[in-house]
Parts: C-alpha cells; sequence; structure tokens
C-alpha cells in the first residue's frame, strides 16, 4: 500500500473517478497546466485532455455557476476554488443557487457538484487565503460540507462526494496537504458522508474537531494520556450530513465536552454542536461545554497567526477547565 | 481607439408600427406562420391581463406582468426546438407557455405552492430564477454539457435589462465566448429595472455592444415586432447550432404595466411615455398587417379571447382543486436522501399534523 500525502490522495480520488466516470470534467482556475496550485489536479489534463480538464477564466461566480448548469445537463463538475476565503465571490451560486436547485425545482434536477477548495490557516498565506468558512454553508440548506483531516479519508471521502447526487462543498486543510503521509489503498474507495471517526477512544473528556484541528486535538489527547488524562477524539469528518449519534454517544460516555474548530467563535458550527449537545444530551454533562476556536477578527496578519489559531496550550487549558468540574 | 460614438446602431425592423414591411421580406413568412404567432401572442396578453386582475382580487400571489413584451418573448420561443433549454427570470411566463409549460402548473406556481415549481418531465424549463442575472450563468453551463455531449441543443437565458449591470452577466458572456458554446443572451429591455431607467442602468448607447467586448455577435433588434424577433432568433440559434458560439440579442420592448403587483409605475414614468410605447404595441401591429390580408376579422379575435378566458378559467380552478401541497414535503426535495437532523425534524411536523388531525 502506498504512503501518500493529502494532496497526493486528493488528486488520486479524481484521477480514478474520472477514469470511471466520462460525464466528470474539472474546471477552476490554474487547474490544467499547472495542475493546481497545490498540484491537486497535476496530470490530469495530460490524462484527461482539454475535453475533460479546463483552466476557466479567473471568475469564482462563473466557475460555480457554469458547473450548476453542467450539472443539470448531465456532467458530474468538479471545481475548484482556489482558496476558500475567494468563495465570497461565488456566494449567490453556492449558497443560493447550488444548494437550492432541488428546492427550487421540487425535485426535477439535482445538481451533483462538488466545489473543492483549500481552507485553514498557519501556512502564512497573504490575507483572505486562509480563513475556514464552513459555517457559511452548513447554514444553506441543501450543501454538504466535508472536510477531511487526513490522506485515507481524504481519498475515500472525495470519492463519495463525487458519487453524491447533491452540491459537496469539500474543503482541504491547506496546513494538512503535505503535513505527513499515510496509508492509502490504491484502489477507489468509499467512506460514507454523514460517518464520524473515533480517532482515540477514552472515557474522561470528549474533543470534537474536524478538518485542520483533528491532528493537534489528537497530538494533544496523545499527551495528555501520559499524564493519565483519557480523552476521547472525534473527528466529524462531515459536518452536513452530521452524525449526530457519534456525538451523543461520546458525551454520555464521558460527561464532558470539548470542541475545537479554527474558524471564530460566535456563530461557528461549533456553536451548533454545543447546541444540540444541550438539546439532547444536557444531563449527560459534568461541566459547561468549553470552545476553543479561532478568535472573533478576521483571519490574522502571518506575523501573529500562531497566536490567533487553536493550539495545544490552550487545548490542555480547556481540558483542565473541564476536569476541574 | 474605440470610440462607442462611432458604433453604428442598426436596429433589425421587418414590420412598422403600422403593420407595414418590405414586401420581399414579409413573404418569408408564410399565413400560418403569421396567425400562429399572433393567436399565441394574443393568448399571452389575453392570460397576463388576467393573472393581473386576478392578483388584485386576491387570487394569487405577486405577479410580474409583461404585457408589451409579447413579440419579444413568443418570437424567440418560436425559434426554438422542444430540446433546447430555457433558463427564465421571473417575467418570461409567455415564453415558459410556448416551450411547454402546461398553464394549470403556472397557477400552482403563482398561488405558491411547492407543486408550482416542478416543472414536467421532458418540459427543458429550468425553474423560474428571482436572483437577477444568476441563469445565465446555468445556461451557459447547460450550453456547454450539450457541447461536451455533442448533442445539438442550444440554451437561451432570458433576462432584463438590468441584470447586465450584474457580475454574473459578464462572467456568463465571458465563459460563454471563451468556450464557444451553444448559448443565446435574450436581453429583453424593456427600459426599466424596477424603477430606474435604461440610461441610469448603464452608459452604453445599447446592450446588444456589450457583445463586441466579449469577442461575440451582438444584435439589437425591434422587441416589438415578432417577425424581426423570430427571424435574429432563428439564425443565432442555427449559428449556434452549427457550432459559431455565442450571441446576444438586444430586443427592445417596453413593459406596459408594473415591475410587480408590488409597485405603482406612475411613480417613476409619465403616462405620455407609456402611451407613445402603446402605440408601438407588438399585437396590434401584426394584427393590421393581418387584417389588410383578409386573414383575421374582429369576430376570430372575440372568440380567441373568449376560448383563452376559458383556458384560464379551466387552469385556474384545476389548479386550486387539486390537492395543495404540505409542509412535509419540503422535506423531501432538499437533499436527495434526507440526512438524520432534517429527517427528525419532517417525522416532528408529521407528528403535529397528525394530533392535529385528531383534535
Amino acid at each position: 500500500m502506498a504512503e501518500l500525502t493529502m494532496i497526493e490522495a486528493i488528486n488520486e480520488a479524481m484521477r480514478q473517478e474520472m477514469e470511471r466516470d466520462p460525464r466528470i470534467i474539472v474546471l477552476g482556475e490554474d487547474v490544467g497546466e499547472n495542475g493546481g496550485v497545490f498540484r491537486a489536479t497535476d496530470g490530469l489534463l495530460a490524462q484527461f485532455g482539454e475535453g475533460r480538464v479546463f483552466d476557466t477564466p479567473l471568475a469564482e461566480s462563473g466557475i460555480i455557476g457554469t458547473s450548476i448548469g453542467l450539472a443539470i445537463n448531465g456532467m458530474r463538475p468538479i471545481a475548484e476554488i482556489q482558496f476558500l476565503g475567494f468563495v465570497y465571490q461565488a456566494m449567490d451560486q453556492l449558497a443560493a443557487q447550488a444548494a437550492r436547485i432541488r428546492f427550487r425545482s421540487a425535485g426535477r434536477f439535482s445538481c451533483p457538484i462538488v466545489v473543492r477548495s483549500p481552507y485553514g490557516g498557519g501556512v502564512r498565506t497573504p490575507e483572505l487565503h486562509s480563513d475556514a468558512l464552513e459555517a457559511l454553508f452548513t447554514h444553506s440548506p441543501g450543501l454538504k460540507v466535508v472536510m477531511p483531516s487526513n490522506p485515507y479519508d481524504a481519498k475515500g471521502l472525495l470519492i463519495s462526494a463525487i458519487r453524491d447526487e447533491d452540491p459537496v462543498l469539500f474543503l482541504e486543510p491547506m496546513k494538512l496537504y503535505r503535513a505527513f503521509r499515510m496509508e492509502v489503498p490504491e484502489e477507489p474507495y468509499t467512506i460514507p458522508l454523514g460517518q464520524a471517526r473515533v480517532v482515540k477512544e477514552g472515557d474522561d473528556v470528549t474533543i470534537i474537531a474536524w478538518g485542520a484541528t483533528v491532528p493537534l486535538a489528537a497530538k494533544v489527547a496523545a499527551e495528555m494520556q501520559a499524564k493519565g488524562v483519557n480523552a476521547e477524539v472525534i473527528d466529524l469528518r462531515c459536518l452536513q450530513p452530521l452524525d449526530i449519534d457519534a456525538i451523543l454517544a461520546s458525551v454520555e460516555k464521558t460527561g464532558r465536552v470539548m470542541i475545537v474548530h479554527e474558524a471564530v467563535k460566535t456563530g461557528g458550527f461549533g456553536a451548533e454542536v454545543a447546541a444540540l449537545i444541550s438539546e439532547r444530551a444536557l444531563f449527560a454533562l459534568s461541566a459547561p461545554i468549553v470552545r476553543i476556536a479561532g478568535y472573533d477578527t478576521p483571519y490574522p496578519v502571518p506575523s501573529v497567526e500562531d497566536d490567533w489559531l487553536p493550539n495545544a496550550e490552550r487545548i490542555v487549558e480547556g481540558i483542565e477547565t473541564l476536569l476541574r468540574y | 481607439m474605440f470610440d462607442p460614438d462611432q458604433l453604428s446602431v442598426e436596429v433589425v425592423q421587418i414590420l412598422d408600427e403600422n403593420g407595414n414591411g418590405d414586401e420581399r421580406q414579409l413573404a418569408a413568412f408564410s399565413d400560418e406562420w403569421l396567425l400562429r404567432a399572433y393567436r399565441e401572442m394574443r393568448r399571452a396578453r389575453v392570460i397576463d391581463e388576467r393573472l393581473l386582475r386576478m392578483q388584485r382580487q386576491g387570487r394569487i400571489g405577486t405577479y410580474a406582468p409583461f404585457s408589451g413584451q409579447e413579440a419579444a418573448q413568443i418570437g424567440s420561443a418560436l425559434a426554438l426546438h422542444k430540446d433546447d433549454w430555457i433558463f427564465p427570470s421571473y417575467r418570461e411566463v409567455a415564453v415558459c407557455l410556448m416551450h411547454g409549460m402546461p398553464l394549470e402548473q403556472f397557477f400552482h406556481y403563482v398561488q405558491g405552492r411547492l407543486s408550482g415549481k416542478r416543472m414536467p418531465e421532458g418540459v427543458n424549463i429550468f425553474p423560474t430564477q428571482i436572483i437577477i442575472a444568476a441563469q445565465t450563468l446555468h445556461a451557459v453551463g447547460c450550453a456547454w454539457a450539450s457541447k461536451l455531449k455533442g448533442e445539438p441543443h442550444v440554451s437561451v437565458a432570458y433576462f432584463g435589462d438590468g441584470a447586465t449591470s450584474e457580475g454574473d452577466f459578464h462572467e456568463a458572456m465571458n465563459f460563454a465566448a471563451v468556450y464557444n458554446v451553444p448559448v443565446i443572451f435574450f436581453c429583453q429591455n424593456n427600459q426599466y429595472a424596477i424603477s430606474v431607467p435604461y440610461r441610469k442602468q448603464t452608459a452604453s448607447r445599447t446592450i446588444a455592444q456589450k457583445a463586441l467586448a466579449y469577442g461575440m455577435k451582438g444584435v439589437l433588434v425591434d422587441g416589438n415586432d415578432v417577425l424581426a424577433v423570430y427571424e435574429t432568433m432563428k439564425q443565432a440559434v442555427e449559428a449556434a447550432r452549427r457550432g459559431e458560439g455565442p450571441m446576444l440579442i438586444e430586443a427592445l420592448t417596453y413593459r406596459l404595466g408594473p415591475h410587480t403587483t408590488a409597485d405603482d409605475p406612475t411613480k417613476y414614468r409619465r403616462p405620455e411615455e407609456v402611451e407613445t410605447w402603446r402605440a408601438k404595441d407588438p399585437l396590434r401591429r401584426l394584427r393590421l398587417l393581418l387584417e389588410r390580408r383578409g386573414l383575421w376579422t374582429e369576430a376570430q379575435e372575440e372568440a380567441l379571447v373568449a376560448q383563452v378566458n376559458d383556458e384560464v378559467t379551466a387552469a385556474y380552478e384545476a389548479a386550486i382543486a387539486s390537492k395543495s401541497g404540505s409542509i412535509v414535503d419540503a422535506f423531501d426535495c432538499v437533499y436527495s436522501e434526507a440526512p438524520k437532523l432534517l429527517a427528525e425534524q419532517k417525522d416532528e411536523v408529521m407528528r403535529r399534523k397528525q394530533r392535529s388531525g385528531v383534535r
């Protein structure tokens, strides 16, 4: 079994799916000759040609809006938005058009598109490249929101996303693109959308994370284990659909919950998870839920981003707060 | 240097305001075709006037009337095949009826029923677009798919003059020309975007000329002349089918009524202006031609109006007699399969409905 980085796993998923289904096309800025700014689409143009891989004009709304038309007329577009901060320019096409086509046509049309986008901080990007905007899209009924945290999941989840009949926003943590390698089966496989993964079992505290914060949470949990704290780490993998059962099962077991995400805290998806737990498992809780998140400022400049992002120190403090109750 | 003042502005016209035209050009249209175009336009006008009255009576919801724009809509739709795709905004009722939307279904829509959103299978009309110009990109994508699949279908984006100010319009024009896809941008320049007149919408003398900047052909046509609109559209459609790419058509017309039943046009335009355009009414000029050729009489007109009125009444009654949907149905068309939390919400609604049913 090959050891792949996340970017290689994503590339392999697209290549294998394009070999399987001639309806699949890839479009976006620089996805052709250049192979994408992170090389996610590297080699696809050479293998599949200009009838399957399109370097588009520089226009985010155009990329997603035309993908919608392509999809309703029988194609399966995989669109790339170069950095998630640029998605604001396509907000209507993604949140109000793609998400709602099934509803707007009362089920006549579906919109099977995948919108891939790198997101997240810690890689010293210029302004508006690092934003984690997942919560904007979990608030748009009709969209699915998927956020892998390792190469194995990235391949299996992306293949599921491509085969899904609904529009899927597939958010790739750019910090993890080449952070580590992992064994990834060569053959295509799927991971069902809406199924969380227990990264580490434990019974003292539940840490719920997704995307870029999962390896961080797992690392802190491993370190705390040596100090006698047995934390359970859950990787949601998908925010919509959400694996509420996995969340509740862990909360019932530990009674203490921390939610870690790098999007800004107020109105972030962590608030939704906390609200669901309070609705369904309030009396299983032994302490108030702790949220470790980005602060309520715009994503900051590179020189201070390490102090803005959730880090090990804040997670350890949060666990200690939970355990003091 | 490109000087906008040096651009020639030619308007394609076959039939003038008094129903006259060059006999050689007119000879291209059979009596049968002329009668069909007139009947469809008259039918559309009767439906529009009825819908407006029904809104005033509280029988349907907000409505965007299209009277005055029948030639633009019917003329363009007549040039399409059934398999071609239409991407309408909210004012393209006549286009949609011409392309196969059942009138009864439209009543479901204007009564605010979920069932009104679903176009019948085989009718290639995309759901009515509310967001201005968003559909132009969908049309380009759809045309792009036709090209990739090697199918000869054309996609048509319908929009108004206001839409040409939106970013999506420009992105759509650019994509369409770059990929040379079989799409037609059909702008009904009805002079107003709600209350904002054309001169405040754009500094271009015409919308048609915007095509040049994107590398495609643009045509300005008298949008109240159904013959000219049809001929222009036919040429655009044939060119697109031959692989010659997109075209922008500006149909110069006028919305005789309000933007929707929610606004009062007397606040933003003078009665004299409306009267000037009434003299250019698309129905009047074709009727003059038909009468001069001995093809149409007042008795035929009365019979047609009565027939359409009956048709409207029947469609409306059928719509209100059919089962009105339930909020429960709304949960079934959000995802291909409802996620757990959504399914739970549906169950909650169903339980409440059952409880109230028991009471």
